[in-house]
């Protein structure tokens, strides 16, 4: 066992007490410069001028943090599509909250000239709504990826979505373990051969939007890295839903899983093979836009539009987002290439109560009900009696 | 029977005994209903002015099979007319509902002890369901007890249907606990209207039970009274405790009450992130009666996500709690160090059981020391504090949250089984008298640096969320000093290692000295921590009556220790730390004072008896 988890008596630092000699050898350097501040560049953000008035730009939004991701990699144009539509939220800086868990993606806040918490493997979404039951005032961002958010905190992202508060979770599915360098994920295709599965997976994956819908999400939408103005709309869209939203973004990691969605979001394939779901608009798809989706009894299916099969869009499913049933919503989150065109966009997006205004409103109620809680009268209740 | 409720005849006289000290212990089915009794029989003493200490002991099972012995449900409750620390070494009387009550409590009972035994329920079935082979009541099982066999389950219900209570005869049944506290009330001279008073309020909207239940426990007192069965009844007489007002408290409460109002005098509000565990989800229950006082109770989906949460919130400028119980602690220790990294203000409540594992759910133990000093990976130092009786846990609360803000740290709060559920007066405070937490945010972003430190404390500045100029970003990985980037500098990874372990062995200048009950100097120094405070003060006492140079020291603050703690350790020739564990307090002491302390462990899930620690003190004298 060691001794110096109770502090004071290790050796050479501490000897007797916090206060003798040892502590000098740290209190030193309590105001100084420390040791080798040179060792990362970068210094705070904060002793920074403070942004300049009227509207911020998205440079007010980038960190003097070095980004370190691989280069190539889709991290890159996320991290672009969202410091590219902060300014128009117009929240102030000092209002948002980035929290992450561990991963590639979850360096994601350093990156962010906002508060920011990175935070340990899984829990992003628990740390997250501690914050926002705390401060609903705050805009709170979580950034997770299919590791991060599906396997070690699974637990944490079905009741983060459920419970609906306020948060703006924003998935990197990239299918594959990035910073352990190469194991499958919770998201990995069946049979995938990876470092941990040289013979290949043999679990079979999960659907992060299915997920999604069923816990409850109120805002499901899915996304392309590299399609940065798709991405870039619906990450507003997510920030403007009031409640939980979930943006799936499909990420391309180039060193351990190069290429993963590239059959369907390369740019001279994506017109045939992604489908823009669009509310109040014909689920319509293709270059041209002659295929859509219809349902055939219980099933949807691809249809050849134009005079040969004398379909029209007027046939094709009509996109609700607003859909209290989450039955359709979660039909198209199965729906998947080759048999389907891979569908993005929002999915659903629905109005529930929040978690934190419904504390907020229990609070008041308790308030009014028994008015502001008094110490005095706290402490002296219960079964009491007086010795003169 | 009405007779006897509506007029009782004239009293006859009986012979009154007057004692200083009873230990009574309530036994039966969990269904029986026995620590409500117990509870009733306490308040009932309190208010006539009686020093309390109770000691519930229930099973894990809600309701394990009716009769069975997992199934019995003990309250054991000393009342006193002097000081007293403890809920008694032995029953001095024993109240047995049925023949598994018996069973399972008679080798506690003193020589000679008292003991009430509802005979109706002595059956072929329940004696099976005992493994009694024979019928104690017709053997010699009960050989030098002073034993009162008394009907209690028919005269209850003869007693009910003769009143004209409409209930069923199962319902009527369910009174019989009352009927059983009605003869101890006039067993020892009790008033009654307290707990008439209670039961007025509790089924104010079910008239026919709240009937039921007053008769019940009038005609056990009249019963007790008219009847035979007793020639004696007892006096004990009020206690001479200083003056005041006096609430009657389990640690749970006070703890819950406690840390509301450190929230209070912190100006902050509390945010108490918790997940079901016995036995510390009364906090959580507790806490959530309070939201009129801006309490957030978060019932997280697991113990991770409880204690993260709290970290979010502290983060976001709310008082930080987390609480749960050893296995609960076990999985939130990956949180706690990160909040050790981020030098966040955090409170954890371990409300410590019977370990290891699931181990002993409602039973109490001291073994999870270790886990709060130790229990994290890398060099990830804590403040330990822990309080010493169910009144304590008041003041203990305000002093973690206190030590977590002027430190920037998480503080461990350790509880027990004991203290959650046993109960004492408490001379109650008033509000101005209580310490002031000071909460400093920072504000200033021309100077502000996340990892700049205090020159006092060594703690960094609170920067709140929302705070123009200050956005920066906190994380798991290590911190640069000043800056609090991301850096994994050898040289600065072991700076930052040190003064993290430096912060919190500051704290030790702000924190009170140990103070030594009896003789600063002497032979044997008995040493404890938490819960064991009763057993060992008391021992001591006795010792120091006897004339042996015997003294003690309880601590409350475990990380790091009270600054004066190796002078007093050194005064002695001999150390003896009693622990509910395996001698892990003793095993830091060793270490760090090279003082050659002797653990005496007693892992039983049960507090130790007074008798225990003195006969073990002798050994060194």
């Amino acid at each position: 066992m060691s001794t110096n988890g109770n502090g004071n008596n290790n050796g050479e630092v501490l000897k007797d007490g916090p206060n003798e000699t040892g502590v000098e050898g740290v209190t030193g350097n309590v105001s100084g410069a420390g040791p080798s501040p040179e060792s990362e560049p970068g210094s705070v953000t904060a002793g920074k001028a403070a942004p300049p008035p009227g509207k911020l730009t998205k440079a007010d939004f980038s960190s003097d943090q070095e980004v370190r991701w691989c280069p190539g990699c889709g991290d890159y144009a996320i991290l672009n599509s969202v410091q590219r539509v902060m300014p128009d939220l117009g929240i102030p800086r000092e209002k948002i909250v980035f929290v992450s868990g561990i991963g590639c993606s979850s360096r994601f806040p350093y990156y962010m000239n906002t508060y920011g918490f990175h935070s340990i493997h899984g829990r992003a979404p628990a740390v997250a709504t501690g914050i926002k039951a705390s401060n609903p005032e705050l805009s709170v961002w979580v950034v997770t990826g299919d590791g991060d958010g599906l396997s070690i905190g699974g637990n944490h992202f079905m009741h983060a979505l459920r419970r609906n508060l306020d948060l703006n979770i924003i998935l990197f599915n990239n299918r594959i373990y990035g910073l352990t360098k190469g194991q499958y994920s919770p998201t990995s295709e069946f049979g995938k051969k990876t470092k941990s599965t040289p013979m290949g997976v043999i679990d079979y994956p999960v659907t992060p939007l299915s997920l999604a819908i069923a816990s409850e999400a109120t805002f499901v939408a899915r996304s392309i890295d590299i399609d940065v103005k798709h991405l870039s709309s619906i990450v507003e869209s997510a920030a403007k839903h009031k409640g939980v939203s979930f943006v799936e973004v499909y990420q391309n990691c180039n060193i351990f899983n190069d290429g993963a969605f590239e059959h369907f979001t390369e740019r001279t394939v994506r017109p045939e093979r992604v489908l823009y779901l669009e509310h109040g608009k014909p689920m319509v798809f293709g270059k041209n836009r002659d295929r859509g989706i219809r349902m055939n009894g219980t099933r949807p299916e691809v249809v050849q539009l134009g005079s040969e099969t004398g379909l029209g869009e007027s046939d094709c499913l009509v996109h609700d987002v607003h859909i209290e049933d989450p039955s359709v919503a979660f039909m198209l989150a199965r729906m998947e290439q080759p048999e389907f065109p891979q569908p993005v966009g929002i999915f659903r997006d629905v109005r529930r109560e929040t978690y934190e205004d419904l504390l907020a409103h229990q609070i008041e109620e308790s308030v009014a009900r028994s008015g502001r809680g008094q110490l005095h009268k706290l402490i002296h209740s219960g079964d009491m009696w007086v010795v003169e | 029977m009405s007779a006897i409720i509506e007029n009782p005849p004239a009293a006859r006289e009986r012979d009154v005994e007057e004692v200083e000290t009873v230990t009574i212990r309530f036994a039966g089915d969990s269904g029986d209903g026995m620590q409500l009794t117990g509870t009733q029989f306490t308040n009932t003493s309190a208010i006539v002015g009686n020093d309390i200490s109770t000691l519930p002991d229930f099973p894990a099972e809600i309701r394990a099979p009716a009769g069975s012995l997992p199934g019995v449900s003990g309250f054991q409750l000393n009342f006193s007319s002097r000081d007293i620390r403890t809920p008694g070494d032995q029953p001095n009387v024993l109240v047995a509902m049925n023949p598994a009550a018996l069973k399972v409590n008679l080798p506690d009972l003193e020589d000679g002890g008292t003991l009430l035994i509802n005979t109706d329920e002595f059956n072929k079935e329940n004696l099976k369901k005992a493994n009694y082979s024979a019928n104690p009541l017709e053997d010699d099982t009960l050989k030098g007890y002073r034993v009162h066999r008394l009907p209690i389950s028919t005269v209850n219900i003869r007693a009910l249907q003769e009143a004209g209570v409409k209930l069923s005869r199962k319902e009527m049944d369910r009174c019989k606990n009352f009927f059983a506290l009605g003869i101890l009330y006039w067993l020892y001279d009790r008033p009654m209207e307290p707990t008439l008073e209670w039961i007025r309020a509790k089924f104010k909207k079910n008239e026919e039970v709240m009937r039921a239940n007053e008769v019940a426990l009038k005609t056990g007192y009249n019963f007790a009274d008219t009847t035979e069965v007793f020639t004696t009844h007892y006096k004990v007489k009020k206690a001479a405790t200083a003056p005041g007002k006096y609430r009657k408290i389990t640690g749970n409460e006070a703890t819950a009450i406690g840390f509301i109002t450190a929230a209070e005098l912190a100006g902050r509000p509390l945010f108490y992130g918790s997940y079901p565990i016995t036995p510390a989800s009364d906090i959580l229950h507790e806490l959530a009666r309070h939201k009129n006082f801006g309490v957030k109770t978060f019932q997280a989906e697991d113990e991770i996500a409880a204690v993260c949460a709290a970290i979010g919130a502290s983060f976001a400028g709310h008082v930080g709690l987390t609480g749960t119980s050893g296995p609960g602690v076990a999985l939130k220790q990956e949180a706690i160090g990160l909040a050790v990294m981020t030098e966040l203000p955090l409170v954890i409540i371990n409300v410590q059981r019977g370990g290891p594992s699931t181990g002993l759910p409602t039973k109490t133990e001291q073994a999870d020391l270790f886990q709060a000093v130790w229990g994290r990976n890398g060099e990830c130092p804590a403040i330990v504090v822990a309080p010493a009786t169910p009144a304590e846990c008041f003041s203990m609360a305000i002093e973690a949250v206190r030590l977590a803000y002027r430190y920037m740290t998480p503080v461990f709060y350790l509880s027990d089984g004991y203290l959650a559920n046993g109960a004492e007066p408490w001379l109650v405070p008033e509000i101005e008298d209580l310490p002031k937490i000071d909460v400093q945010f920072a504000s200033d972003p021309a100077t502000f640096m996340p990892y700049a430190r205090d020159e006092e404390t060594l703690a960094r500045p609170y920067a709140l969320l929302g705070t123009p100029g200050l956005e920066h970003r906190i994380g798991g990985i290590e911190k640069q000093h000043l800056t609090g980037n991301v850096n994994y500098d050898p040289e600065n990874h072991h700076f930052m290692v040190l003064m993290r372990q430096a912060k919190v062995d500051r704290a030790a200048q702000d924190i009170p000295d140990v103070e030594v009950y009896g003789e600063p100097s002497g032979k044997v120094l008995v040493l404890g921590w938490g819960s064991t405070y009763g057993s060992i003060t008391s021992a001591v006492e006795k010792l120091r009556a006897e004339g042996k140079s015997v003294s003690s020291a309880h601590l409350r603050h475990l990380n790091p220790f009270p600054a004066n703690l190796g002078d007093v350790l050194r005064s002695f020739e001999r150390v003896i730390i009693p622990e509910m564990n395996l001698g892990q307090l003793c095993t830091m002491i060793r270490a760090k004072y090279l003082v050659d302390a002797v653990p005496f462990s007693k892992v039983k899930g049960r507090p130790f008896q007074i008798r225990e620690i003195v006969k073990k003190v002798e050994e060194y004298l």
